[in-house]
């Protein structure tokens, strides 16, 4: 029973955080279902915890990418240099490139 | 220990394509979606470092405006913001309103509460005045660190350091000051379903302008909202000789 509550709770935060996802909320919302409903039958509460796991890995990586996608928006509306990050990361991929 | 004061805007959210209205009288506001200005959410985040590492004793939400404000501040709440205070403007008064009242509200209101810091964002993404953690420093005649990327507090001295043309700049501040927060000086957390509910349950003090002895009027009249200019499609050249000719051509060589 407690399972069940962890489960519903995983999924009433993704369809939260899903309505902000750039593809819109209902891309979301319908694959996020899809999932769900596809794994309705399974029993094994081990399986069942490392399912939870992997939904909760899905939430920070939610967080992680409104996050960036909001800071970048910013910085190229209002920030015309790049960072040193910036910098480093375009020269590793030159490199790479060559 | 400081009772730490944010000022939270409502604006177009930054994901909104903004339209401007046929009338050309502003933007389009109306069934579209708001949310708290990405610099302000910044500035709750420090506010709320601050308070978890124990160098503030509260942090007070603050915001100007409509109904709707409400759920800015609520998003304060869920972030981790102890109470919130709402200003409350009809919404037919609030084109009226800009920094200059926002900062002698937030002036009145640091007295009132006797807040010892005030944290803003730099500036507001729908109006990017850039003006209110200036004039309020100004009103309270309190040291201000405008466009903070770190903030450093040991008993009543602040450390900033400021994002400048060109590099970084720190000043040293004695409290009680006002700060602006500028993109790099955190990352905020974002508001979960959990802590929203919870939020529901703080405290909100309404207030309305006139409580705080600020009248709304304005000596600024907008005389037109429009586009920026749309920009010419380029064309693409075969080689160098075309470029050239292409470049005469338009006798920018």
């Amino acid at each position: 029973m407690e399972l069940r509550r962890s489960v519903k709770q995983l999924y009433k935060t993704l369809i939260f955080m899903g309505r902000e996802y750039p593809k819109g909320g209902k891309y979301f919302r319908d694959r996020c279902h899809a999932v769900f409903v596809k794994n309705k039958d399974i029993d094994d509460p081990d399986k069942i915890k490392q399912m939870i796991a992997q939904g909760e890995y899905v939430v920070k990586e939610l967080e992680a990418l409104y996050r960036l996608k909001k800071y970048r928006t910013l910085r190229k509306r209002y920030y015309d240099t790049e960072t040193f990050e910036e910098t480093i990361i375009k020269n590793i991929r030159k490199f790479d490139a060559e | 220990m400081a009772r730490v004061l944010v000022g939270v805007k409502r604006v177009v959210d930054y994901a909104v394509k903004i339209r401007v209205k046929p009338d050309k009288s502003g933007v389009v506001t109306d069934g579209v979606k708001h949310s708290m200005n990405p610099f302000d959410e910044i500035a709750v985040e420090e506010a709320i470092r601050l308070k978890e590492k124990k160098f503030a004793s509260e942090v007070v939400a603050v915001t100007c405006g409509p109904t709707q404000n409400q759920e800015t501040l609520r998003t304060a709440l869920a972030m981790g913001a102890d109470r919130g205070i709402h200003v409350e403007i009809p919404a037919a008064d609030y084109p009226k309103v800009g920094p200059l009242h926002v900062s002698k509200i937030l002036a009145k209101l640091a007295q009132k509460e006797e807040a010892g810091l005030i944290i803003v964002g730099k500036q507001a993404i729908d109006d990017d005045c850039n003006q209110t953690a200036q004039m309020t420093a100004s009103f309270l005649d309190w040291p201000q660190g405008t466009f903070a990327s770190e903030l450093k507090l040991e008993g009543d001295k602040l450390t900033v350091v400021r994002e400048i043309d060109g590099g970084l700049e720190t000043i040293e501040l004695k409290m009680p000051a006002v700060v602006s927060a500028d993109l790099r000086l955190n990352e905020p957390r974002y508001a979960t379903l959990p802590n929203i509910m919870k939020a529901k349950k703080k405290k909100v003090d309404k207030l309305s302008p006139s409580d705080l002895g600020v009248e709304i009027a304005t000596n600024i009249e907008v005389l037109e909202v429009s586009d920026p200019p749309v920009r010419d499609a380029g064309m693409k050249v075969e080689n160098t000789e075309e470029l050239i000719s292409k470049l005469k051509e338009a006798g920018l060589v």
